[in-house]
This record gives C-alpha cells, structure tokens and sequence, in this order.
C-alpha cells in the first residue's frame, strides 16, 4: 500500500505519521506543499502541526497550497484522504467535509488521552475494527467543530459523523467533551467516507511505551481494508 | 547626537565605564557605538559581576563535549548520539509582557539548541509566581504558560516536565527560566567561531524590526514604577518563522557549507556579530544597508540593537552562497549578504556609505568590566525544637490533604495539559513524574531531564541550597532509572550590587559547585539572571537546575506510580526527622526560621547509585525520590498516580510521627519492591550501607496509618488535583 504525507509550513506531525504508517506496512512518500502532483497513492494524509502558523484561521492558507488541488481532484475520484488535527482543518476549510473548527471552548489548548465512539464501520477506515471505544490522544486548540444545524442534520441523514468523544464505555456525554464540539463530534466523513477528518492523533498511539496502543489497532486495520 | 556622559548613564553604564570605554577607543565614540557598548557591557551579556565566580564550577567530564561558552553545552551519550542543552531566563519581559515574555523565552532557548546542529527533542520550564493571593499572579500565570505553549506547540516539540512555584517575593519579579535539550550526531555539531578571511557574512531568518530594542538592558536593571514603559523592549515571537528556520538551518547544516553560526538572541545582530569575531580571533564588516529591515527608516543604532526574534547570523564557505539561498527561499525566509570576515580585528559597519562604527573587538568582549563586587556570608541559622504542644493537636490526615493541596505541592496538570507533550512520538514519561523522559528517536536509548530549584533552602542559607538543589536533580533523574550527566544552571538573583543578595548568589554557586564536582555532575551550560527585584527587595535566590541523564535502554524506565497491590514499600536513605524549613514548618507551623536540611554528599551518591544497581537488577517497581513534604507526602503522590493504596507503618524511632512524616532530610527515595525480592534488595542495600526502613504494603485504594487512622485515595487525589483548576476558574 501506498501513501503520501503532505508537509505545508508549519506542519509538524508530518514526521510522526511517516514513522506510523511505515510501521504498519505502508510505502510512504512526503509530498512538499508546492509540488503540483501527488505521487501515486492508496492514501494521502494532512498532517497535524500549525501549517502557515495557523495565521488568518487554522487550516486556510493551507488549503490553498499548489498540492491541494490535486489532493482535492484525488479524494473528488473517490481516492482516501485523511487529516488529522491541523489535517482535518485543512480539509474543512477545502469543503471536503462539512462544517468548521473553532477555538476549544475553555480558551486553551489541551494534549491528554481521551475517548472515542467509533460511529459508523461501513467505510474503510473504522471496518473490522473490534472494538466500540477507542482510546486516542488530543493535542489541539481549535478543535471545537461546529456546523448549521441544516448541515448537521444531513451529516446525521447521511451518517457522516467518524467518532464522537466519550468515556471508556462508549457514554457520550457533555463531560466527556473536551473541546465543546457539537454533538461531541471528534471526526467526520465526506458523504462517500472516502475522506476523513479527525482530531486524535492516532499516530502518537502506536507502542505500549507511548501514550497507548489503539493507534495501533486503526492503522493495521486500515491497511488491511485498502489491500 | 554627540555622546557624552549622561547618555551614556541612560543607556546603563556607569560613569567609570564610560570613561573606560572614551579611553579604550582613545575618543568618544557615536551614538550607535555607545549602543554597542552598552548591549555588550550590561550584566546580560558581559556576566561582569558573576564571571569570577562561574570560573570555579566544575565543566569537564568524560562525558562533556562542550561546557559553557558556546551556544549550549553538549554531551555525548554514545554511539556517535550527542545531546545540546541548556536553561535560560526571561524574567523580566515576562513580567511586562506574560505571553510574549515567555512565549520568546522558549523561542530563544530553542535557536541556542538548533543553532549547534541539534534538533530540539525536549523542551523544560522552571517557572515563578507571586503569592497566590497577590493581584497580578493569576493573570501572569495564565499569560506565560498560554506563551509557553504558545511557541512549543507551534514549534512540535514536546514540553516533558517543568516546575511550578509561587511565593510573596516574587510578587514583583517572576521568574520563566526555558530549558531545551537537541539532538545531534557528534560529528555534525556546529560552533559560533569564525575562521578564515573575506567569507561571506549572511542574514537568515525574520527580518528585523524595532522591537526588543535595548532588551538585554533592561533585563540588567532592577524594576520601578515606570516598568510599563518598559514594555516595547519586549520581543515579540513568531513560532512559525522559527519553525520554518529550524527546518532551513538544518537543512543547510546536512551540507558543508556553514563555518560558523550564531543565532541573534540577547542584543542581536551586535552580540552575534562580536561573539564569531571574537572567538574566531577576527574582524568583521557588515553594510547595514543589506539587513532586511521590517520598518522604514531605521537607523544603524536600531539595526544593531533590535532583538526581533527569529534571526541567525551564518559564515559561510566561499561559493555557496547561492546554494544556501536556495534552501531559504525554499521556506520562505530572508537570506542576505550583509558583511564579510576581515583581519582588521574591528568590528566595522557601514549605513549609506558612511562608516558608523569603528570598534576593536577587544574592547568589547576580553576589556569588558569584571568586578568583584562585595558580598556578605550567610549564617547557619540555629535550629528550632518543636513544641510538643504544638503539633499533638494536628491530625496527620489532616496535615497530609493541606499539603497536597499547598500551591507548592499540588497537581500542575492544568498547566501541563496545555503544553503538547506528546508531539515527535517518543515521550515516555510524560509531565507530572521525577522527570521527563524520551526516547532517542529509533533508537533504545532514552534522554531523562528535569529542573528543579529550592528558593526556601537557598534563601535560608545559600550555600547548603546550592548544593541541594544539584542533589535533587540527581535524586530526578535517578528515580526514573537514567544515570546523570550533565547539568545546567540558570542563576536567578537580586541585585549583584547588593550585597546580601550578591552573598546569595556566590554561596549557590558554591554549593552548586560543590556538589557537581561530588556527584561528577558537571555544569555544561548556564545563564546568569540578577535584579530580579522590584526597589530594593530582592527575590529568594532562586537558582535552577536542568539535569540531563541517559537510560541506555527505554523499556527500563522507572515510573513513580504504585503498581501493584500486596508489593512492599520500603524507604531509602536515613531520616532524621529535619522540620525546619520544610513545608510543614512553614505552612502549618508557620515557622520561618531555620537551617534547611543538611546535604550529606557521599550519601546522595552512595544512595542513588545503589538505587540505580537495584534498578539494573530489575528490583523496582516503581520510585520516587523525597522532597517537599516529606514521606508521608511522595507516598501519598505515589497512591494518586497509581490509583493504588498503602498500608503504612511508622518504624519504632526515637522521633515522632509527624517528624517521621513531614521532614525534608535528603538523599531519600521511597521505593517499590516485589515480597518475594526483599531479600535480594536488603542484601543490596546493606553491602553498600545505606540505610533504608520498611514502610508498609499496598493495598487497593485507601492510605492507613498504622492501622488506626485512613483516607481514601479518591480523597487525596481531590485535595491534590483542585487547588489549581479551582484557583484558574475562579
């Protein structure tokens, strides 16, 4: 399987997912911003960092990177997109997925382990994953997703929302929302779930000796879906 | 504007240095040579009132690479792996200016690091508050840590472990002291010296702006009512052109183009300037006209006094210049030619065709003042007896839970939490341990590092607080499993002119010395941080120690947390039941007076050396050294984090339970050992005669007392996770 990690100016997890997806078995390339073609992939991935030092508003220079356009014409062909932390305001700001992030409700940035409610397994990404919750790790201050509620509704309609935050027994709740996303929403789908777009770094979860092991567990489950 | 006297008064120096420097140069020199001076000469920059004693700390060891004088110091840890790493203060901006203050601090300390060929793995933070009570506390506490993380998280690399203190006498005067450990191959680190004639002199990095201007000056002068004015000689930090900067430099640095590299911190493009000249034995010559300037119309002075962040200076090989523009455009970052390296042995510059400046380098770096200012000894301060009466009152339970929740002692996760510490993927330990821990990247080794600092011990008498607070980072590191190396001091004092102040700082940094040479536990690196005051009122001294030791391989690493229920729980290092100056005393007693603790030095390295054989032998389950609060208190931090229980017994001393419990006496570590192991672990203990007490078993989730009185631990850990939270929501 191959992939491509996007590095814009100022990502700064773009190394970490490298060493994560080679891990578990991808051939990985980094792909410079102002490339104009991806290089042949089974899944390109928006790293995590502070892309254009998050000026203007996280995310938005960066979509306007040479690269995006490609990545834009990949995931519109039905190719495998996913962002992560700053990835996943990246995409929200391309339009990819719906909605977007606001500063986190208490006004700070937090980095801890929470909880997640995997909800919904028809896609590529969360198929055959055992497990309802999975534990993964925060690091973000504009994590607070947010959309209309016509945009909500049809994420609903269209079952759109990845994974909700929650306790370690799937209980979603209002406490166990660390950011104040609406509907507790920690990730979302495009329509088709080919593209995904996530707060947690499942990347920084992949040995015991780290902040946990369900990192693990989603990417040998991913690679085994794309093959 | 012709200089004279009293311009030369406002910019900081004195009038017999002014007369010094109109005789060095043999004339009075310009306005914007008067700059110069005045940046080089201030206590910042010069280290003119603590050079004489910075001499006489230990810098050498096998391990030691590079010790002070350089960028950062640097230590090997084998196979061709080498660690840079250093602490620096940036007190007073902090104060004016929380969030920039601190957010530059980190900024700074960062550019030393990566300025040597190293990638920052590690970030630290030592830092300072008033009284809680105090008006401004909050609001600076909440602006430097929002900075902190700020500029780290930007940055991508983890902040591991750090320090929080508050007392009253820093109600005036906080204290941010940033701490950051690289990475880099032994062959490939990069030094500040100069060589050779007519190489290019390039610019890298932001352009410059009027901001900072005279900052190293005002980080040498004490604080009055006007400070607020002071506040447009506060940096102002952009992470993101550091990040792209850390990026372009070591990608350049892959090559071998670079002679020599300096990155523009204290004084800018003045000290960066003189610093390669002058260790390169050479002249330099820049035309001011090339520096990318922000603003229109600065003048040379502005140019060579600014410290706009994010700015390297490089000498570069003849011929490479366009290849090393390359990789700036690439990252979208200024690169300029502005000078070459002469053998004019002057530092000489040039603005519009004119000449502005003509100044021996010389004169500024080896003909800066010394001095050897006046200083008055501390005392040992007599001991106070304890009162039967005035702790048979006191409930231990009761004292235990004040002392959880004491700002000094309770939970800091409010402040971690918001610093990324997980980012890079190798934090093994993360904040809230003995130390921060990560791993050389691919590699199965680990980095360990901690800072600490004990302003109460100093201040109560200097000398034997200098020497416990190295003691207690080498207590940090060894808890965790690593061997130290190497430390760095950052030397938080008040006035140098003062001198019982000046008398704090020479018995610290005596203390300070002592102990390294003891423990070989050298000094690589440091920095000197005086007029921390506001008028006359110094603060505590309060010098900081960043540790750094080496875990050869990770999956040894030691954490505090209980791990597992019925397993023993034994004491090492003897206590003596010392009450005065410890938590207790000062909180509950209310008494101020005292001696700290006495630091006995063959036990702290006999001690933790055999901590560390036991740990070799795979004996330890789990360890935490003894420090504010006493034993009562690291086991109960030891139950909260393991979410553990224990059931305690008190060994039949002659002192009693509270003296047992509370006191601070050093070269303690409690630890956890399997039933089974006792044997194993006593005859380890006893053939290296240290001395150890068993203290009891652990249990599922409550902390008995000789079996008479007990707590949950839910309990405990409320009292110690909420004085925070509740303190910032208020």
């Amino acid at each position: 399987m191959k992939s491509s990690v996007i590095t814009f100016p100022g990502s700064n997890c773009d190394r970490d997912m490298d060493v994560a997806l080679k891990k578990f078995g991808f051939k990985n390339k980094m792909v410079w911003h102002a490339d104009a073609d991806l290089p042949k992939s089974d899944l390109v991935v928006l790293p995590g960092g502070f892309s254009y030092g998050d000026y203007l508003r996280c995310g938005s220079m960066a979509s306007k990177s040479k690269i995006m356009q490609s990545v834009i014409n990949f995931a519109n062909s039905g190719g495998m997109v996913m962002g992560i932390c700053n990835g996943f305001q990246i995409l929200v700001e391309t339009g990819l997925v719906p909605g977007v992030l606001l500063r986190n409700k208490y006004l700070e940035f937090i980095c801890k382990n929470v909880f997640v409610k995997i909800n919904d397994k028809k896609n590529k990404y969360f198929k055959n994953v055992d497990n309802e919750v999975l534990e993964f790790h925060i690091a973000h201050n504009e994590g607070n997703y947010f959309c209309t509620q016509d945009q909500l509704k049809e994420i609903e309609d269209n079952n759109q929302i990845a994974i909700n935050y929650c306790d370690e027994n799937g209980k979603i709740e209002d406490q166990f929302n660390p950011n104040g996303s609406i509907k507790n929403i920690a990730g979302i789908f495009n329509k088709e779930k080919n593209v995904l777009g996530m707060m947690p770094h499942p990347e920084r979860m992949i040995d015991p000796s780290l902040s946990g092991e369900d990192g693990s567990l989603f990417f040998k489950n991913l690679i085994n879906n794309l093959k | 504007m012709i200089v004279n006297e009293q311009i030369a008064v406002d910019h900081g120096l004195k009038k017999d240095e002014y007369a010094k420097i109109c005789e060095l140069l043999n004339r009075t020199p310009n306005i914007t040579e008067l700059g110069i001076f005045s940046a080089m000469w201030n206590e910042h920059c010069s280290y003119k009132s603590s050079r004489l004693h910075l001499k006489k700390l230990p810098t050498k060891g096998k391990k030691v690479i590079q010790g002070p004088g350089e960028n950062a110091g640097v230590i090997d840890i084998e196979d061709n792996d080498a660690i840079v790493f250093k602490i620096e203060s940036h007190n007073h901006p902090s104060f004016i200016e929380p969030y920039q203050g601190a957010a530059t601090g980190v900024g700074g300390i960062m550019r030393d690091v990566f300025t040597m060929g190293a990638r920052p793995i590690a970030n630290l933070n030592s830092i300072h508050f008033g009284s809680p009570q105090h008006k401004k506390t909050k609001n600076l506490l909440r602006g430097v840590v929002h900075g902190i993380g700020g500029y780290g998280n930007c940055m991508g690399v983890p902040t591991v472990a750090g320090q929080t203190s508050f007392d009253s006498s820093y109600n005036g005067n906080i204290l941010v002291n940033a701490m950051t450990l690289g990475l880099v191959k032994k062959d490939k680190i990069f030094y500040s010296k100069a060589a050779g004639l007519n190489k290019p002199v390039i610019y890298v990095g932001s352009k410059t702006g009027r901001d900072g201007i005279h900052g190293a000056s005002m980080a040498s002068a004490s604080f009055d009512e006007k400070i607020e004015e002071k506040k447009p000689t506060v940096q102002v930090g952009d992470p993101f052109t550091e990040k792209l900067l850390l990026e372009a430099c070591l990608e350049l640095m892959a090559g071998d183009s670079i002679i020599a590299i300096q990155d523009m911190g204290a004084a800018g493009l003045t000290s960066s300037s003189i610093e390669m000249a002058s260790k390169g034995n050479l002249g330099i010559e820049i035309n001011l006209n090339e520096v990318p300037c922000r603003e229109t119309k600065m003048t040379p002075y502005e140019i060579m006094l600014s410290e706009s962040q994010e700015r390297m200076l490089i000498v570069l090989e003849n011929g490479k210049e366009e290849q090393a523009k390359k990789i700036f455009d690439k990252w979208n970052l200024d690169f300029a030619v502005i000078g070459k390296t002469t053998n004019s042995k002057k530092i000489e510059l040039y603005f519009d065709e004119e000449k502005v400046a003509d100044i021996p380098v010389n004169t500024l770096v080896e003909n800066s003042p010394m001095y050897d200012r006046k200083w008055k000894k501390t005392k040992l301060p007599k001991k106070n007896k304890i009162k039967k009466e005035d702790i048979k009152h006191l409930k231990i339970i009761d004292v235990l839970k004040k002392t959880l929740a004491n700002p000094n002692v309770c939970s800091k996760e409010w402040i971690w939490q918001q610093y990324d510490h997980t980012v890079m993927g190798d934090t093994i330990q993360k904040p809230g341990g003995d130390a921060g821990v990560v791993r050389v990247h691919g590699t199965d080794k680990a980095v360990a590092a901690s800072v600490d600092s004990s302003a109460v011990y100093c201040w109560a008498h200097p000398l034997t607080g200098g020497k416990q607070v190295v003691c207690e980072s080498f207590r940090n590191l060894i808890s965790v499993g690593a061997k130290p190396i190497a430390i760095t001091n950052c030397l938080n004092f008040g006035s140098p002119e003062n001198e019982e102040n000046m008398g704090e700082f020479v018995e610290c940094v005596q203390g300070i010395g002592e102990a390294s040479e003891y423990l070989k536990f050298p000094v690589v690196s440091g920095n000197v941080s005086f007029y921390n005051q506001t008028k006359d009122q110094g603060i505590k001294p309060t010098p900081a120690i960043g540790g750094v030791g080496l875990i050869k391989d990770y999956k040894n690493m030691i954490t505090m947390e209980f791990k597992e229920v019925d397993n023993l729980v034994l004491v090492i290092g003897k206590t003596e039941g010392h009450i005065d100056q410890s938590l207790f005393a000062r909180t509950i007693l209310d008494e101020k007076n005292g001696p700290p603790p006495e630091v006995n030095l063959f036990n702290e390295k006999n001690n933790g050396e055999t901590l560390l054989k036991l740990i070799d032998n795979n004996l330890i389950k789990s360890a935490h050294d003894v420090s504010l609060g006493g034993i009562i208190t690291a086991l109960a931090k030891m139950c909260i984090k393991g979410k553990k229980g224990i059931n305690i017994k008190k060994p039949k001393y002659l002192i009693n339970e509270i003296e047992y419990f509370f006191a601070e006496d050093q070269s303690r570590y409690i630890i956890e050992i399997n039933k089974k192991d006792f044997k194993k672990v006593a005859d380890i203990l006893h053939k290296n005669a240290v001395h150890f007490d068993e203290l009891g078993t652990i249990n599922e989730n409550e902390l008995y007392i000789n079996n008479k009185t007990k707590v949950t631990i839910d309990e405990l850990s409320t009292s110690n996770k909420s004085w925070l939270n509740n303190y910032m929501s208020k």
